[in-house]
């Protein structure tokens, strides 16, 4: 048989000849011209004209011939609706043919045909096709619910489909049941109503009998229902090993699908278990094995398990930590497999097997492709700076790399060596000199910023540095930015440093820097210099030559929370690309935001520290994230001292900056944060010498950014709705004053029925700040940290913001004023007090609706004589946008009536001590009207403080 | 799920479409032509992003095979489907070339209708797809024959039919290892690891289940009263049992009997099938040691010695050996002297290629070369020394993997396990057996 003849007809009037051919009387001429159509179609040519002359043919009964017309069809019917209808009366016909097979091909092709008209019919045979006795059809059918489910979610609920599609989770045949999961799945994902959502939900029950289903399922069937399961989060321990248990034998199947689907099931319930217990460990071992074996598979699955790897080295460490051998690059391999080994082999590189990884590095450093070897001596740059006692080593093998003289090899290295000086300041300067020599062959912006930066910082030990940096000041203007950032402040250090004999350079760069640089960051940074120098040489000095934060080890560390969302996306494209769904793909679907379960304390945790918390929301990734890591700054923003302006403008976050759903919440605190930090180092601490420099600002509002990114993505995993309601201003309750440097702004906040602090601790003190804890004093409502402060030592000038959850099952003491909350916050340096008010509204619980009747006998009961009137003053608020905004924070509108244009909204709320608060609010002419009712008349001021706040927050 | 599957020659013309979803249009089709097939760069990674759509792609030879989806799919599940669909369509018509994918269109659509549904695969075993997707049209089947047919295709069992009979039972055994190993110009070994398969043929009648045991270490030790512990390294050569570092089983073994029992059983399909692959990393007698000894004889000469020795019983022959020598890029001329075998220099792969036809156990052969070269003023275009490779099959399995039985009960025919003849060989083959030098 030869069909590439069909390929080959370019021929002019080949449409009308092929029209008489499908209307040729001879089958075999009929098959043929189908045959040259598709052929067509192909490539990409429109045969749609020949719409009516191949429905004609689709009455035949020759299979292959069918199969052929229902591929036109599916192509061009959208194109050409009214003529498809023609079709449908032989599609109702096929779904009732005795043979199963033409029967399912009939309802596997009317779900692909995307017109309205036509779905209309589908509607009685799918409902008899998922009943049907074949097994064929009746998995096929099961894939059309999910098919029709995308034309028209709302016909699929009416019809009922989603409760056959149900039933047959419970079929006899294990296709069927693999097909209904995975059909429920997707629907499920973009469910319209909550009553379809709810119906799609998987419980225990339905896990378990699809985990006993998996073992007669083929591997793809077994991979849909892994991917279900891992939708499901048990509420018991217990379960949640019986579920490992039951999930693990699938690590041995051949489909490296099925491999992954299975890690990601189970390191995802793993969370759920005691850390450290014996099962967990041996759960872990036992991961490992199938991980590396997925590493002799072909070289797209290889990429797809490094990539995933990658994500399960950074997640639970331990589980390769002995397998480092398989990640040494082989000769053969593709490109994209040997830069994601390199990546896992500097994850997995420490004191123990430096040397086996440093030998193997300087191997690659010889290759021949060119951004492996890049990396490769990025890499070794790395293990200098994570294992300390190969550093010495490190550096001498780059030095040996240096001498090679390969153009991008010395420019990677001067880059790498330049944050190992970081780290150990004054130890490894004897190569300055072996760097000098290739001044010359440095042609990319990043090496040259490197080399002047080592050459600025240690000016007094290189004997011609003003002759290096006026060499470098002759092309100035040609220069990128961040060398020339670099190069100013790199003449000023040699200023500073040798006065003498370097006025005219310093002259010259300030002058090109003000006068000549259209670049506002440089020309300010430029005039900063300037003023400072010439007022007050000694600040200069204090200010620019000020002793810098040590960089840390770990590198490119994915920001906890996205790491917890990746990791249950194992196998997923997600997991590919280390970017949330919502990234790349488009629609509903993309935004739910799936996070790691939370464990719940046992009963002797809970017993054991009174504060833990009972209410823990299962899917709030900021509690559960560890002791945030910080996250490193990348390269770019490494090449700046102190006084670097960081002109990627996320600062470290670049790899959540990207996130194109980040909410315009976080650069608005942002800006916040940078006002409120200048404004302090302008006014607060204005006498003494400025020992902080307002151009370091945009650094550390960059670093600071970052927090609150993370912040508001651990909000927004556990309610979304949150983040659109109202967000207090942070105060200021600790000035750096009194706290001797530590500088404390904060707010309560209420995510998602979790209470919480939130810090932002500044170090405004000349050393390191570390040891935090946090206790709060007796309070009229129990205030009580739920867990212990998480807070990383913070470097001079550094700010951290952190987040305290908060529960209420504190001591209780009535306060003066009610709301009133001493805390006390101890670092190395002393312990410090202060006080603050805590907005009523956060102490809001979600239980404060209630039924209209309820409310009107408890407004009756409470006598008239303790109900309080106030008034708001006027606000542009619809009475619709005042009650979802105070619905946010959990006041609850029960009934609203409308009198003469007088909207009256009546609500209620419920404070975490049970004490109810009832709220009539009336809007008469953008006048907002407030009356209080409530068993504790303490509590008014309070409420009323809250609605003034709401309601100016967003007006 | 999968949106679309497309399949494109090496200029990028268009040889399959086929679309699952409304979402990809058929500007996805060119797409991927213009920014992959026809990017000036070689592509860096087998998943594209563009546009918010994501391809996958795989090349056989000089097809582009790629999926697209709109959506998170699974990845490892996309690359698994793109090569079983590969797997198909070799077992229906042969090698993946342009004349063959063109003269197979229809078939091929054909097949991609039953292979994915909306984009979830279904069943792709190429056994059970012949029984029902045979380009004859349907032959007047008759009920009984497509209810078969299609409880098979959906069936717990979706791997064999029913009702096979052969006169004569019998079943092939292949134990095929690859071995791996990067040594250092020292010797010392980098790593090395054997990734071996079992394939089995088998020709038996009606619906067997097989029982399959190995020497593998907690297999043993599990039979052994269990409990005996962890199976910790070490030793494991010499009580004659290996430790396996982890297997994995064709889908027809049942996986959860193994993780309970060790016990692999299962219901093999009829012909050719590989019934699992394994991986060892402890106690590999590696079959050969390349020792390599090279000198840069000044600008423009080097002197390479390579030393091969077998490790291995003298009463056993290795065949097919064959040690890759890389020469630097520009090599003028090669004298090359050996004991044994036919060595020459390919310009072509910039290496001298050693051809040795068989060679005993415990044996040492020699070559040495004087390579000249151009002395080059190009400086950029050095030489990276890719390591000294080696090419060789043994008739033994290196890891020192052994079938300890493998017993065949059918309870509704009449034949029992003695009946059945039984084959069994060990194969050992190099992976990337490479030496730095």
């Amino acid at each position: 048989m030869t069909d590439s003849k069909y390929f080959t007809t370019t021929r002019k009037g080949e449409i009308f000849e092929l029209k008489a051919e499908l209307n040729s009387d001879r089958k075999d001429k009929r098959k043929e011209a189908v045959k040259k159509v598709i052929a067509s179609m192909t490539v990409g040519k429109d045969v749609s004209t020949l719409f009516p002359d191949v429905v004609n043919c689709m009455q035949a009964d020759n299979l292959e011939l069918k199969k052929l017309v229902y591929l036109y069809l599916m192509n061009y019917a959208k194109t050409q609706p009214d003529k498809a209808i023609m079709a449908v009366n032989t599609f109702v016909r096929d779904c009732e043919d005795p043979n199963p097979l033409i029967r399912a091909l009939a309802v596997r092709t009317i779900g692909c045909i995307r017109v309205d008209e036509i779905t209309a019919y589908l509607c009685d045979p799918l409902r008899k096709c998922l009943k049907d006795e074949d097994p064929y059809v009746r998995k096929t059918a099961a894939v059309c619910v999910a098919k029709l489910h995308d034309i028209d979610p709302l016909l699929v609920e009416e019809q009922g489909f989603l409760d056959m599609l149900k039933d047959l989770l419970a079929d006899s045949n294990p296709m069927v049941v693999a097909n209904a999961v995975a059909a429920m799945t997707e629907i499920g994902e973009s469910a319209q109503t909550e009553a379809a959502a709810r119906m799609l939900t998987w419980s225990g029950h339905l896990v378990n009998k699809l985990l006993t289903a998996l073992n007669e399922c083929t591997e793809w069937g077994q991979v849909f229902i892994l991917d279900a399961v891992a939708n499901y989060t048990p509420s018991e321990e217990n379960e949640a090993q019986s579920m490992i248990e039951r999930v693990c034998p699938r690590l041995a199947h051949a489909n490296a699908a099925v491999v992954l689907s299975a890690v990601k099931v189970i390191m995802k319930l793993l969370e759920l278990l005691t850390p450290g217990s014996d099962f967990v460990q041996s759960t872990v071992k036992k991961l490992s094995a199938p991980l590396v074996t997925l590493l002799s598979s072909e070289h797209e699955i290889q990429y797809v398990a490094l990539r995933n790897i990658n994500l399960i080295v950074q997640k639970r460490p331990e589980i390769l930590k002995h397998e480092l051998k398989v990640f040494f690059v082989k000769y053969n391999d593709p490109i994209y497999v040997k830069l994601e080994k390199l990546d896992i082999l500097i994850r997995l590189t420490s004191a123990a097997n430096i040397a086996n990884v440093l030998a193997e590095l300087k191997e690659y450093a010889t290759e021949v492709d060119v951004d492996f070897v890049r990396k490769a001596v990025r890499a070794i740059g790395r293990c200098a700076i994570k294992v300390e006692s190969a550093a010495e080593r490190c550096v001498s093998t780059l030095l040996d790399l240096i001498q090679t003289k390969v153009n991008y090899v010395v420019q990677e290295a001067i880059v790498v060596i330049k944050d190992i000086f970081r780290k150990y300041p004054n130890k490894y300067e004897s190569v300055i000199g072996t760097l000098c020599e290739n001044l010359d062959t440095l042609d990319e912006p990043e090496a040259r910023a490197s080399m002047i930066w080592i050459i600025g910082e240690y000016a007094e030990r290189i004997d011609n540095a003003d002759e290096l940096l006026e060499s470098f000041l002759d092309g100035f203007a040609d220069e990128q930015t961040s060398v020339q950032l670099q190069l100013l402040t790199a003449v000023v250090k040699l200023f500073l440093k040798r006065p003498t004999d370097t006025q005219e350079l310093v002259q010259r760069v300030l002058s090109l820097a003000t006068q000549e640089a259209d670049n506002p960051d440089l020309r300010d940074r430029g005039y900063i210099y300037w003023r400072l120098l010439s007022t007050d040489p000694a600040a200069a000095k204090q200010v620019v030559l000020a002793e810098k934060p040590l960089i840390s080890e770990e590198t490119d560390l994915l920001e906890p929370s996205l790491l917890g969302e990746l990791v249950c996306h194992i196998g997923s494209l997600a997991s590919v690309y280390h970017r949330p769904p919502s990234a790349f793909v488009d629609g509903r679907v993309a935004a739910q935001r799936k996070g790691l379960p939370s464990r719940a304390p046992t009963l002797a945790e809970a017993t054991g520290a009174a504060d833990a918390g009972a209410e823990v929301v299962p899917t709030d990734n900021a509690q559960n994230a560890k002791p945030a890591v910080s996250v490193i700054p990348t390269q770019d923003s490494l090449i700046g001292d102190l006084l670097d302006i960081d002109m990627s403008g996320g600062g470290g976050g670049s790899g959540i900056t990207q996130q194109s759903a980040a909410p315009a919440v976080p650069s608005q605190s942002n800006a916040m944060d940078l006002l409120g930090d200048g404004l302090d180092s302008l006014l607060g601490l204005g006498g003494p010498a400025p020992q902080q420099p307002p151009q370091q600002q945009p650094a550390v509002g960059g670093g600071s950014g970052v927090d609150a990114l993370a912040d508001i993505f651990g909000g927004l995993s556990a309610t979304p709705s949150a983040q659109a309601g109202f967000t207090p201003q942070l105060e200021s309750w600790l000035p750096a004053q009194r706290g001797k440097g530590m500088q404390i702004d904060g707010r309560f906040l209420r995510r998602g029925a979790q209470l919480q602090m939130e810090l932002q601790v500044r170090n405004n003190a000349m050393q390191q700040l570390s040891g935090f804890a946090i206790q709060f004093n007796k309070n009229s409502f129990g205030l009580a940290p739920a867990q212990p402060l998480s807070l990383n030592p913070l470097a001079p000038m550094q700010t951290a913001t952190t987040l305290l959850p908060l529960h209420t099952k504190g001591q209780v003491q009535k306060m003066e004023p009610l709301l009133n909350l001493q805390v006390a916050v101890k670092n190395n340096i002393d312990v410090f007090y202060f006080s603050c008010l805590v907005p009523i509204h956060v102490l809001f619980t979600e239980e404060g609706g209630m039924d209209k009747r309820v409310f009107l006998s408890t407004w009756k009961d409470i006598p008239a004589d303790s109900e309080s009137q106030t008034s708001l003053g006027s606000y542009s608020h619809s009475p619709d946008s005042v009650s979802n905004l105070l619905q946010s924070c959990n006041v609850f509108t029960i009934a609203r009536r409308s009198v003469d244009g007088i909207e009256m909204l009546y609500q209620s709320m419920k404070l975490c001590n049970g004490i109810l608060v009832l709220a009539e609010l009336k809007i008469s002419g953008g006048a907002f009207t407030l009356s209080l009712k409530s068993r504790h008349a303490e509590v008014y001021s309070g409420v009323q403080e809250s609605y003034l706040k709401i309601l100016k927050s967003s007006n | 799920m999968i949106g679309g599957l497309f399949i494109y020659n090496h200029k990028g013309e268009v040889l399959i479409s086929r679309v699952y979803r409304d979402d990809i249009g058929r500007e996805a089709v060119d797409a991927f032509r213009v920014n992959v097939i026809h990017a000036r760069q070689q592509v860096r990674s087998p998943v594209s992003s563009i546009g918010r759509t994501s391809f996958f792609h795989v090349k056989r030879s000089n097809i582009w095979l790629c999926a697209v989806a709109k959506k998170n799919v699974s990845a490892s599940l996309v690359f698994q489907f793109l090569y079983k669909m590969i797997e198909v369509m070799v077992s229906y018509f042969g090698k993946i070339n342009e004349e063959n994918i063109k003269n197979n269109f229809v078939l091929i659509y054909e097949l991609l209708d039953e292979l994915l549904d909306y984009g979830y695969p279904q069943n792709t075993d190429t056994g059970v797809l012949k029984t029902y997707i045979t380009q004859q049209g349907v032959r007047a089947q008759t009920k009984e024959e497509t209810t078969r047919i299609t409880n098979q295709v959906t069936g717990q069992i979706a791997w064999r039919r029913e009702g096979i009979k052969y006169r004569r039972n019998e079943l092939f055994l292949d134990v095929i290892e690859s071995v791996n190993l990067l040594m250092s110009p020292q010797g010392q070994v980098l790593s090395a690891h054997v990734s071996g398969r079992v394939r089995m043929k088998s020709y038996l009648s009606g619906m067997p289940e097989c029982k399959f045991g190995i020497n593998d270490k907690v297999v043993v030790d599990s039979r052994r009263g269990g409990g005996a512990g962890e199976a910790s390294g070490g030793g494991g050569g010499k009580s004659g049992h290996i430790a396996i570092d982890d297997c994995q089983f064709h889908q027809c073994v049942k996986l959860s009997k193994f993780d309970t029992e060790h016990s692999i059983s299962f219901i093999p399909p009829d012909g050719e099938f590989e019934l699992m692959t394994y991986r060892t990393t402890k106690d590999i007698s590696l079959p050969f040691r390349v020792i390599p000894l090279v000198r840069e004889t000044g600008r423009s000469g080097m002197e390479v010695k390579v030393v091969v020795k077998s490790n291995f019983k003298p009463s056993l022959l290795a065949q097919k050996v064959e040690v890759r020598i890389p020469t630097p890029l520009n090599t003028s001329g090669v004298q090359v002297v050996c004991m044994k075998g036919r060595a020459r220099y390919k310009a072509s792969d910039n290496a001298i290629v050693w051809k040795i036809k068989r060679m005993g156990g415990m044996k040492e052969l020699q070559l040495s070369a004087e390579i000249d070269m151009l002395s080059s003023t190009d400086k950029a275009k050095k030489w990276t020394r890719p390591p000294i490779s080696m090419n060789f099959e043994v008739p033994f399995a290196p890891s020192g993997f052994k079938v300890r039985y493998l017993k065949v009960f059918e309870s509704k025919l009449n034949y029992s396990d003695h009946d059945v003849i039984k084959w069994v060989r060990y194969i050992g083959k190099s992976g990337f057996y490479e030496t730095r030098c």
